[in-house]
């Protein structure tokens, strides 16, 4: 057994020095993962430990799953953890639908100008950061001035004053969310779309198929795989709220925490503000570890039927 | 009536309904995609409006797409402060000297990666890939971060800890898979060494796929607050998106400029329209340029649907 070892270790070095440049080139990059993914990955430690910044990781003492147990008791963690996938599934539900409307809307514009503009402002959006799209709800949102609330007093409707309203945000954060990535989602359906095969609109065409019937029995039916693919990817990240979103249009506004708390801000302020290490850590070791059995999960879900589209 | 004179009659009648149900999908998808591009480009144009307004019709009439009063007080005030131009002076040395580093690493990782007959490949491919599964999260990255490597406060962390992407990576991988082996093996025989064959021979001819990854790094970076946030302490290192992130917090802002600045107001200090002029410069240099960069965006998006 030695002997092998010893061989594979022989086996080893000749292939790193047959090589060696093209492994040194690899360096940089290995480095940088060790640093900055690997290390933070034994840090996870601290979730098991009563950390203390001044003795730092290896000096603070070990507590068992006390972490975890305080976790358990608080109050807030069950409805964190409820608008964290709730707020994921409006997100991927209703942000799927709409890319698909729009990639099959797009597909049967035959003005080519047009449809190349109209695309191009769908997708303008992604581009901006979410700390300028929380600005530009500013306008919308106000309670001085705001349009909604305008728009709502011309019609002598009630007025809302959103940032006290905790049960109007996830329909604000869906809006934001399709308004931002809608467009720019329906690009990977809309590609699909124009990869089918023209022979097979041909033949419908042929058989009598009108444009609604074309969309029904062949354009939807071949969008399935890619719109399932995208959805496990999606679901594999479904405990990994979108911090990008919510941070910047909630902050520390305690009144919208029941409906727009999610781990993801609530780490953050645990970290922050509280400076709780440990407890925080636990959390997202609780998040790490659920995310990467959902993404096994979803993943070999994938390629169970559809084995070209698995990841790994 | 005759049978066949039946037929035609039903033929005719099935061919304006198919008539009619085609124009009904022209009718929806045209009212759709206009409805839609309008909803994405409205929330742009009113706060181009309001940038302009005066602060006291914005507070009186509340925010219109047509200003009641056209004022450029917000744009002269903010650009009479050193804020604005620090903050974009961070932001396009991280954008520029970021995506450049970034470039290059993963670059340099994922040529070996591409290669078919190099014996540890795919464990280096594995390494990179799980940290695409699983992370440490944010407490121990925070602690490793400002304790550890003391980077607080220091501009570099807006860009070391986030200069290699495991999926750009991968996108370039399958960029660098497509160029013909023969090219890499005619210069080997010619005596070329493997980092030359990588900067002279492959970078050259993927010029394609380093523009889309290029493109995808210098949005992260252009767009990047959260860092900041965390990071980040003195306010002129502060990038934009900080800024703008600030700015929605800070209602005292207009204020604190105006002190600064030492511009003069009116009764109100113009805070709605000052912030919302603070996103139209920040806003600005992505609309201009991003038209002529669309495409890259779809194609890496399209190579990033096949397999990593």
């Amino acid at each position: 057994m030695a002997d092998k070892r010893v061989g594979k270790l022989k086996g080893f070095f000749k292939e790193m020095n047959k090589n060696r440049y093209v492994y040194l080139l690899a360096v940089p990059g290995i480095v940088f993962l060790l640093v900055f993914h690997y290390l933070p990955m034994l840090g996870l430690i601290i979730a098991f430990q009563d950390f203390n910044a001044v003795k730092g990781i290896t000096g603070s003492e070990f507590v068992g799953l006390e972490n975890f147990k305080i976790l358990v008791n608080s109050p807030s963690i069950g409805k964190v953890l409820y608008n964290t996938v709730f707020l994921n599934v409006l997100f991927i539900a209703v942000g799927m639908l709409a890319s698909i409307v729009i990639a099959i809307l797009l597909n049967e514009i035959a003005h080519k100008f047009f449809k190349k503009f109209t695309q191009t402002v769908l997708i303008l959006p992604h581009f901006v950061s979410w700390t300028i799209a929380a600005m530009i709800t500013i306008p919308f949102l106000s309670s001085d001035g705001g349009l909604i609330n305008s728009v709502l007093e011309n019609f002598n409707l009630e007025t809302i004053s959103f940032y006290r309203s905790p049960e109007v945000w996830p329909s604000i954060l869906v809006s934001m969310n399709v308004w931002k990535e809608a467009g720019f989602g329906s690009v990977i359906y809309l590609a699909t779309i124009t990869g089918i095969d023209s022979q097979i609109y041909e033949a419908a065409r042929i058989d009598g198929a009108n444009r609604i019937k074309t969309i029904r029995y062949i354009i939807l039916p071949l969008l399935k795989n890619t719109a399932l693919l995208l959805l496990l990817l999606r679901v594999g990240k479904i405990f990994y709220g979108n911090f990008g979103l919510i941070y910047p249009m909630v902050g520390s506004n305690s009144l919208l925490y029941p409906t727009t708390d999610i781990i993801d801000t609530f780490v953050y302020r645990a970290l922050m503000e509280l400076g709780d290490m440990g407890m925080s850590t636990a959390v997202g070791l609780t998040q790490s570890v659920m995310g990467f059995v959902f993404v096994i999960l979803t993943n070999s879900i994938v390629k169970k039927f559809n084995p070209e589209s698995a990841i790994f | 009536m005759t049978k066949a004179e039946v037929q035609t009659q039903s033929r005719k009648k099935s061919k304006e309904k198919v008539e009619f149900s085609d124009r009904l999908i022209d009718i929806v998808a045209y009212t759709v995609v206009i409805v839609g591009s309008l909803l994405c480009i409205f929330p742009f144009l009113l706060v181009l409006v309001s940038s302009f307004s005066s602060e006291m019709s914005i507070i009186n009439n509340g925010f219109k797409l047509i200003p009641d009063e056209f004022s450029l007080e917000a744009y002269k005030l903010i650009l009479s402060s050193d804020v604005i131009y620090n903050a974009y002076s961070v932001t396009i040395f991280v954008t520029l000297v970021g995506t450049a580093l970034s470039l290059l690493i993963t670059s340099c990782i994922a040529y070996p990666l591409s290669l078919d007959d190099l014996k540890y490949k795919n464990n280096i491919a594995f390494f990179v890939y799980f940290t695409m599964l699983f992370n440490g999260g944010l407490v121990p990255t925070y602690l490793l971060i400002s304790k550890y490597l003391k980077m607080t406060d220091n501009i570099w962390v807006l860009i070391i800890p986030v200069v290699l992407n495991p999926w750009n990576m991968f996108l370039l991988r399958n960029f660098f898979k497509t160029i013909p082996k023969e090219l890499a093996e005619s210069a080997k025989i010619d005596g070329a060494g493997d980092i030359y064959i990588l900067f002279k021979i492959i970078l050259p001819i993927s010029k394609p796929g380093l523009a889309t990854i290029g493109l995808f790094y210098a949005l992260g970076y252009w767009n990047e607050w959260f860092r900041a946030m965390l990071f980040i302490k003195t306010d002129t290192k502060y990038p934009l998106q900080y800024l703008i992130m600030k700015i929605i917090r800070n209602i005292q802002f207009a204020q604190e400029l105006s002190v600064q600045s030492g511009v003069q107001l009116e009764s109100v200090a113009p805070s709605y329209s000052v912030r919302m002029a603070t996103a139209i410069l920040t806003i600005g240099p992505i609309v201009f340029v991003y038209p002529f960069v669309q495409k890259y965006f779809v194609k890496g998006m399209m190579v990033g649907s096949v397999k990593g």
